[in-house]
């Protein structure tokens, strides 16, 4: 299972950062024009962009609703009526499939945006450009993380927060004018969403503070500050466009890894709870021996869309790292 | 270089403590406290307070932190709630042996079979092998283990029936410990799906690997005297660039490591083996906080050990890596 390789993975990105040095800052038409020129990659990219549309417009598509059970018709094969067939509950499987891709989706967005870019970045940016004792701080809490088995820990750290999570948001549905907090099940991805993002910001901000190491010394740097210009402006202005080639690659590079450690979350039972639709749920209700062999379809869904995504991840991360790293 | 090992070491503890103090603190802290999973279905509060003294667990959490810590650093992680009457190291040690055993063995696949696929795609770049290699590492990097497991498992226990269904029986390494290391893994079925399972996704990392380094190697100049000079290709393979793309291996030692035991919680659910990741998985689903504590504890302190082993032997092998200017910038 190597998910969370790709965001843990400092080595590698020790010797990516080499290869970046001369890329970021570069021209967003070469770029586009190199990419197109992937037919792969942009194979994996449409594919990753239907699926995510699809479960965008998951209530609109979907012909069931995810939650929906029909006792009389469970575990039925393929039909025009479930055209993926229903699981053990009755529930639409199409449905459920594309509420799982809803849920990927929302995980992943989440934790890209918070952990990779917002915490990442900044946190990557501030040691970079600040030095001294500010950056041996971030950089040494980054190697605590650097230096823990992510998925385990994942799970741990999951496994003692969920109930207390649970308690918070029993809480809040007696005491806040908010209802249905507990039954919607939001706390669940709440809770994995900070984990996620406990563990994501690490490969992120060592690569940006590098970046920024060695932008920091050049000549455009040097005469934005001789000229007093002031260090938000610096930072907005100068720094932060000069690493959104390595923005990209992050991104792409940990959609992938993050979306996996979901799906892995959820199927180990510490992820998005039920009723929330996940592919890890899915995978797990239909991976026993004796469920597989009369009922094939409760695993066989699922894993089609899980491996799709996966591959298609995989193969649009190798297409922008050579497209970005070609200079 | 012994300045900075002797820093790495310092800091392992540390380490330790900083993640074993958030772990407690989450498990003590706050609504769901052990107290009520301890106390199972007693919902009396005379008897619910007198589990808490029993415990422990109504003294300042600093203090709770401490007791536990000294008792863990002497090897007792305190009793097992869902196997009543064991205690956790009792229950934790064997099944850490199976699990490392048959880590150990997915680790020699791993190297054992990437290394020769990867130099084999690089010595017939120019073939349809090579692409054919690539996509087939492709594929087993992308799969995930609990997608292909449950197939794999049906085919050839159900339809097959040519290895077992799951479980474990008996050890890799038992008495005879030569005789068994050759001997039995190769005898012993309930080996070989979990192994092919935590071997896949690392072995083609690494394969990947030596095929891109050998390439790259391939075009430096001291290949091309080596050919002028007149050797064949197999010795130019074997003799110049074997040896060197193996360097950058020595990183990955690490990251198949995490992969391998990643896997292992997900293998050892779905195959029965009784190893650490099936223990995790029970305690997880009981909400089992002491085990789960010493898990993140012992998961911890063997992933320090073995981050910090690497480094040191990547330095050791490799001298142009500097590590004193390398952690700081």
């Amino acid at each position: 299972m190597t998910f969370l390789d790709d965001s843990k993975n400092n080595k590698h990105v020790d010797t990516l950062e080499e290869n970046y040095k001369i890329s970021t800052g570069g021209n967003w038409n070469v770029f586009f024009k190199r990419l197109i020129k992937k037919k792969l990659g942009m194979i994996s990219l449409i594919i990753i962009i239907v699926m995510y549309s699809a479960g965008i417009f998951a209530p609109i598509i979907a012909p069931y609703s995810y939650t929906e059970q029909n006792l009389e018709r469970s575990l039925e094969g393929p039909s025009q009526d479930h055209w993926l067939g229903t699981d053990r509950l009755g529930r639409d499987m199409y449905s459920r499939v594309l509420y799982s891709i809803r849920t990927t989706l929302i995980v992943t967005f989440a934790v890209i945006v918070s952990g990779s870019l917002i915490l990442g970045t900044a946190l990557g940016l501030i040691a970079g450009y600040r030095g001294g004792t500010t950056d041996t701080i971030i950089m040494r809490i980054g190697d605590v993380f650097a230096s823990l088995p992510g998925l385990p820990l994942l799970i741990l750290v999951n496994a003692a927060l969920s109930p207390k999570i649970d308690q918070i948001s029993i809480w809040i549905d007696s005491n806040t004018f908010i209802n249905d907090f507990q039954a919607s099940g939001a706390a669940s991805y709440i809770t994995i969403f900070f984990a996620l993002s406990l563990f994501s910001w690490v490969s992120s901000a060592r690569l940006i503070r590098s970046q920024i190491l060695s932008l920091r010394e050049k000549d455009f740097i040097m005469a934005a500050r001789s000229i007093g210009m002031k260090q938000k402006r610096i930072i907005f202005r100068h720094l932060l466009p000069n690493i959104s080639n390595l923005l990209i690659l992050l991104i792409s590079s940990s959609l992938g890894a993050i979306a996996g450690s979901e799906i892995v979350l959820t199927w180990f039972g510490v992820g998005v709870q039920p009723p929330a639709a996940s592919f890890g749920q899915m995978l797990y209700a239909g991976s026993g021996t004796r469920t597989f062999q009369t009922y094939p379809h409760l695993l066989l869904v699922p894993a089609f869309f899980v491996t799709l995504l996966m591959f298609a991840f995989n193969i649009l991360g190798d297409a922008l790292n050579d497209v970005l790293r070609r200079d | 270089m012994l300045v900075y090992t002797i820093k790495r070491l310092l800091w392992i503890p540390f380490i330790i403590l900083v993640v074993t103090f958030f772990t407690f603190l989450i498990g003590r802290l706050g609504p769901g406290d052990p107290v009520s999973v301890a106390a199972g279905q007693i919902r009396n509060p005379i008897l619910l307070e007198q589990v808490k003294i029993e415990k422990g667990l109504d003294k300042p959490i600093l203090i709770q932190y401490f007791k536990w810590l000294s008792s863990a650093a002497k090897g007792d992680f305190g009793e097992s709630y869902i196997y009543q009457g064991y205690s956790i190291s009792e229950l934790i040690f064997p099944k850490m042996w199976i699990s490392a055993q048959l880590g150990m063995l997915a680790l020699l696949v791993v190297f054992g079979l990437g290394i020769p696929l990867g130099l084999m795609a690089a010595s017939l770049h120019n073939t349809w092998i090579d692409p054919f290699i690539v996509s087939l590492l492709l594929f087993f990097r992308a799969i995930p283990v609990i997608v292909i497991i449950p197939p794999l498992l049906w085919l050839f226990a159900v339809h097959w029936s040519l290895l077992p269904v799951g479980g474990w029986e008996g050890g890799i390494f038992d008495i005879y410990w030569l005789y068994e290391v050759i001997a039995i893994p190769i005898l012993n079925p309930h080996v070989y799906l979990p192994v092919f399972a935590l071997s896949i996704g690392g072995f083609g990392g690494v394969a990947r690997l030596v095929r891109i380094t050998a390439l790259e190697i391939k075009n430096e100049a001291y290949i091309t005297t080596a050919k002028s000079k007149g050797l064949s290709d197999t010795k130019v393979m074997l003799g110049h660039i074997l040896p060197n793309s193996l360097l950058p291996l020595v990183t990955v030692i690490g990251f198949a490591l995490v992969g391998i035991l990643e896997g292992a919680f997900f293998v050892e659910v779905l195959l029965g083996i009784p190893g650490i990741g099936r223990f995790t998985f029970e305690a997880v689903k009981s909400r089992d906080y002491d085990v789960i504590l010493a898990m993140t504890a012992i998961l911890s302190t063997v992933f320090i050990i073995i981050n910090l082993i690497v480094e040191l032997l990547y330095t050791k092998i490799d001298p142009r890596i500097q590590l004193d200017e390398g952690i700081d910038g």
